[in-house]
């Protein structure tokens, strides 16, 4: 008796936690993959202004590929996604490793690095306009206090537009990589360091030699999270720029839309949306390989 | 951990290090703050002094106008009762969409550590992937599916989908968290005969508030920021805040009240600052506490 | 069913005996009219349905032109639950109809005679074969230029520009006083909008149909292609430093406030000056495009009315034929600033300008002038029409030359068919 309901127990038991868990997988399966499949089905079809589901081969992807905008927005990407992810991390270490001096005003500090990450473009995307336009913002101020030399067009000149557009990139994220290497700091063992300082090694050499080295998982977090954030990037460029001056600041985040979106060209939307998967699965798949097997118990 | 008492250094080249470390920090500091900065000075100046100031002159004549008008009697679109109502849009929207989410993140967290079965890493994985997709690749069949459901253009359509792409990341957090509890704590209370649900309520959740806190900043900033959803799915009277800001922002009389646009900005800004700056110490050791160290 | 009969009747009743009862009695409507002048003019239409208990849904979407707005029909299309009434310019209106998403106003046209008193040049757009699908609000015409009469004065332009060279010499002039000559928003929409006036004063009305509309080869790459492409440089070198991204009623603004010259611009920016209470041929004036008088690039706001429940379709189709009665068309246009899309409606509220876009319209119109405007989505599909924008706005803010604009126009506008 008792025997027999400890079974039942257990396999209750056993059998719960999938019942819990599945809705959750189910959800992921269907609202992710399902419609990543019809993404798909989408570029290969003819569709236009709405879905279609007929089959004209590969001809939106060689299309894709010789659309000139296209080019843009990849070459964009690169420069954007290189600068972002470069600045980002060392701006974020570097301010990471200035408040773990034992810092007494860092809990003042540190929410003035972290707070642009609390706020949407479309709110900040407005003031940083204003900020970069010549005649409005940071040119006409240093006019106004007497620098008449001073010349600061980035936003509007299609060659530069797209680093104003790294600037306030890194200005919204470099707080939040800073937290994540602050944490990383924090979690270093003391043991060791104390006995390299008795060493008599000075501080540079221990971040060179002993810190730096351990935040190896850090910044491959870091890393993963910049780089789709880079990838993803749209609010950003429609809030700043639109896209302009011209079409010079196009990231393939915003062709895509445009494509899908405005233009009618579905099919040649969604081929560039299976293109920015592709791209992204080939960060995020060795990246979740390691998070999943890594750490055996 | 800190490395600030260094060996053998003169006292005074401390000090100047020291200095030369607190002026960097803050420096830098002001310049993060310059935008808000420049967005607070221009809510609370008249148009006139913003035509003929620069961006930093402080205003001779404070006034509050612009944030009374926001508020209240601004114009998104043909209607001009500000953005009170959608500020409450928001809210409805954005509370039950975290606070499910966390839940979810929790339970899977929990399973995916703690009940572990074959294959549990794929699931996981699986799930993850989720967060990183581009996401307007699914605003056409998103709509499609809400429509099918009864509930697009509703709040419900939309705590559904912030719902549905949030789990992955509530997931990732609350598993690396659990991943460091002792499991041999669980396997304990499974022996004295503890069930699913009691070892997660009595064991585990009690001593999860950090990873707690590191979610619901996550989730919350990300759905109260979230444009592309809201303008697709809830576009018009259940519109929430950012859409609202769009359009005022966007709705001009010839003259740009930037002003006004400005303290909207603010107010739709505020409850993530506020988020932010009371929960932000705790931000930090939640994610020391796992979400961040592989 | 008894049931669905009976709603049947009660959406037919109000066709038939102009009674306001529907079951339904609201109407939602799609719109990214959202600035002043814009917002105001609706409102007109939305106080006549008021006061027939019709009451309004706002849904305004701001932002990019409309394309943002696009975005959300899409997705409220896909979910089943259209808007009943959408802004909707040109050829999306036929893209709309072709998916079999609007509704049919027939009946109401036929009891309104919309067949005679609206231009067949809007018919083309509002019909899809042969069935009314949309109820067009307003004539913009794009080829027109506004100007600041009190900056003309001080640097002394007495007479308004007939030509391209006159119109040169007059932007000289305000530049050499000192001011902005040209008043100029650097979105992809207005660098195309100012081109829609290029082309028809380099080629004339012929070159424009050909390049424009029919997409020939030969006139994308010809000479006279060329020439406009070299104009748009020239205007180029005339707008202020800040004009990127600037929105269009800024730069209106920027007119009104009387800092920049002109403005080349769709005479909704009248609107923005008659909200800032100027007053035409005092403060401001109004012509064509220098060199295309008498001729019309057009393009038309158009409610489309999209596929509703029974329940609803009594409040659409008095919608519809609010937004024709030639009361609402008066009232609403001469505070929009565009020509009423029906012929017979009287010319007396309307201002010097409007006088003189209605007056125009019918006799570009009879003249065979009246042409769909490329920027605005009446000469060519999106597909094209964007196309033509990432050329025309590339060429605008780099230094490309009009030869190589050419060859980019041909094969972009060849990739996009």
């Amino acid at each position: 008796m008792s025997n027999n309901s400890t079974f039942s127990r257990t396999w209750w038991q056993n059998i719960l936690p999938k019942i819990v868990l599945a809705p959750s997988f189910a959800i992921s399966l269907l609202f992710v993959y399902g419609f990543i499949i019809y993404s798909g089905i989408i570029s290969f079809s003819s569709s236009r202004m709405l879905p279609k589901t007929d089959f004209i081969g590969i001809s939106n992807y060689t299309k894709l590929w010789k659309t000139l905008n296209w080019q843009v927005a990849l070459d964009n990407l690169a420069i954007f996604g290189i600068l972002y992810i470069v600045i980002c991390g060392t701006l974020g270490l570097f301010i990471a490793i200035l408040l773990d001096q034992k810092i007494r005003i860092e809990g003042f500090l540190r929410p003035l690095f972290l707070y642009p990450m609390a706020l949407s473009f479309i709110v900040t995307g407005t003031a940083w306009k204003w900020f970069l336009n010549p005649g409005l913002g940071l040119e006409k101020l240093a006019h106004d206090w007497g620098f008449e030399n001073f010349k600061f067009d980035w936003l509007i000149n299609s060659d530069m537009a797209i680093y104003t557009i790294v600037i306030a990139a890194v200005w919204q994220s470099s707080g939040f990589v800073m937290a994540m290497f602050l944490a990383g700091l924090r979690g270093i063992d003391s043991e060791q360091l104390k006995a390299a300082q008795l060493d008599g090694a000075s501080s540079f050499q221990l971040y060179r030699r002993i810190i730096i080295p351990q935040l190896g998982p850090v910044f491959l977090s870091a890393f993963v999270v910049l780089s789709h954030l880079a990838i993803k990037s749209y609010d950003l460029v429609i809030a700043l720029t639109g896209g302009g001056p011209g079409r010079s600041t196009q990231l393939p985040a915003t062709f895509m839309y445009d494509y899908t979106f405005t233009r009618n060209q579905m099919g040649v939307g969604a081929a560039s949306a299976m293109i920015m998967l592709l791209t992204i699965a080939a960060i995020m798949i060795p990246y979740l390989y390691a998070e999943t097997r890594e750490k055996k118990q | 951990m800190s490395i600030a008492s260094n060996n053998n250094p003169s006292v005074s080249s401390q000090r100047f290090w020291r200095v030369l470390i607190y002026t960097t920090l803050i420096v830098m500091a002001v310049f993060y703050l310059l935008p808000l900065f420049i967005m607070l000075l221009t809510s609370v100046k008249t148009l006139d002094e913003i035509r003929d100031g620069n961006l930093l002159t402080l205003p001779v004549q404070w006034t509050l106008e612009p944030w009374k008008k926001a508020w209240g009697t601004a114009c998104v679109g043909l209607t001009c009762e500000g953005i009170n109502g959608y500020f409450w849009n928001s809210i409805k929207m954005v509370v039950p969409s975290v606070a499910i989410s966390t839940i979810l993140g929790a339970i899977n967290g929990y399973i995916l550590t703690k009940w572990r079965f074959p294959g549990h890493r794929w699931v996981f994985a699986l799930m993850l992937f989720g967060c990183f997709i581009p996401f307007q690749i699914v605003l056409l069949p998103m709509s499609q599916v809400l429509g099918f459901l009864g509930i697009a253009g509703s709040t419900a359509g939309l705590v559904l989908v912030h719902v549905t792409y949030g789990i992955g990341f509530s997931t990732l957090f609350f598993r690396n968290y659990y991943e460091a509890f002792p499991t041999e704590l669980v396997n304990a209370a499974k022996i004295d005969g503890a069930g699913f649900f009691r070892i997660f309520w009595r064991i585990l959740l009690p001593s999860s508030a950090p990873i707690i806190v590191v979610t619901v900043i996550w989730q919350f900033t990300n759905i109260w920021n979230d444009f592309l959803f809201g303008a697709s799915f809830a576009a018009g009277e259940h519109a929430p805040m950012t859409v609202a800001l769009n359009n005022l922002v966007n709705s001009t009389t010839g003259v740009k009240e930037y002003n006004v646009d400005m303290a909207a900005a603010i107010i739709a800004a505020a409850p993530t600052l506020l988020v932010y700056i009371v929960a932000g110490r705790y931000f930090v050791r939640g994610l020391m506490a796992g979400s961040v160290k592989g | 069913m008894k049931k669905s009969k009976l709603t049947l009747l009660a959406a037919a009743l109000p066709l038939l005996l102009n009674s306001a009862y529907a079951e339904n009695k609201e109407v939602e409507v799609l719109h990214w009219w959202t600035s002043g002048g814009e917002a105001k003019a609706l409102n007109v239409l939305k106080e006549d349905l008021e006061s027939q208990g019709i009451s309004w849904k706002d849904m305004p979407v701001a932002g990019g032109g409309g394309s943002d707005a696009m975005t959300v029909l899409r997705s409220r299309v896909q979910a089943g639950n259209p808007a009943t009434a959408v802004q909707m310019l040109g050829f999306d209106i036929q893209d709309w109809a072709a998916e079999g998403a609007l509704a049919n106003l027939n009946d109401l046209a036929k009891a309104e005679n919309w067949d005679a008193v609206i231009p067949a040049a809007l018919q083309s757009f509002s019909k899809y074969e042969g069935n009314w699908v949309a109820a067009p609000v307003n004539v913009h015409s794009t080829n027109w230029v506004w100007a600041s009469k009190k900056v003309m004065d001080e640097v002394g332009i007495t007479e308004v520009p007939k030509n391209w060279d006159e119109f040169v010499t007059a932007l000289d002039k305000v530049k050499a006083a000192g001011k902005t000559a040209l008043a100029h928003g650097g979105q992809p929409w207005q660098d195309a909008t100012i081109f829609d006036g290029v082309v028809l004063t380099t080629g004339g009305p012929e070159f424009y149909q050909k390049a424009m509309i029919d997409l020939d080869k030969e006139a994308l790459t010809s000479d006279t292609m060329k020439t406009a492409f070299d104009r748009m440089r020239q205007l180029r070198g005339y707008v202020d430093d800040n004009f990127s991204g600037r929105d269009w009623n800024l730069a209106s603004a920027m007119v009104i406030k009387e800092e920049a010259a002109f403005q080349i611009m769709g005479d909704w920016a009248k609107g923005e000056f008659i909200a800032a209470e100027k007053v035409p041929g005092e403060d401001f004036l109004c012509f064509r495009v220098p060199g295309t008088e008498g001729m019309v690039t057009f393009n038309s706001d158009q409610f489309a009315m999209f596929k509703v429940g029974e329940d609803s379709a009594a409040a659409q189709a008095a919608m519809a034929k609010s937004v024709e009665s030639p009361v609402f068309q008066s009232a609403f246009n001469v505070v929009k600033g565009s020509a009423p899309a029906r012929t017979d409606v009287p010319n007396d509220a309307f201002d010097d300008c409007g006088k003189k876009a209605m007056a125009d319209l019918a006799a570009a119109s009879e003249a065979g002038t009246l042409l769909g405007s490329m920027a605005h989505g009446h000469a060519a599909p999106a597909g094209i029409k964007n196309a033509l924008y990432d050329v025309v706005t590339n060429h605008f803010n780099s230094d490309m030359s009009s030869d190589d604009a050419v060859k980019q126009l041909a094969e972009a506008i060849q990739g996009a068919m």
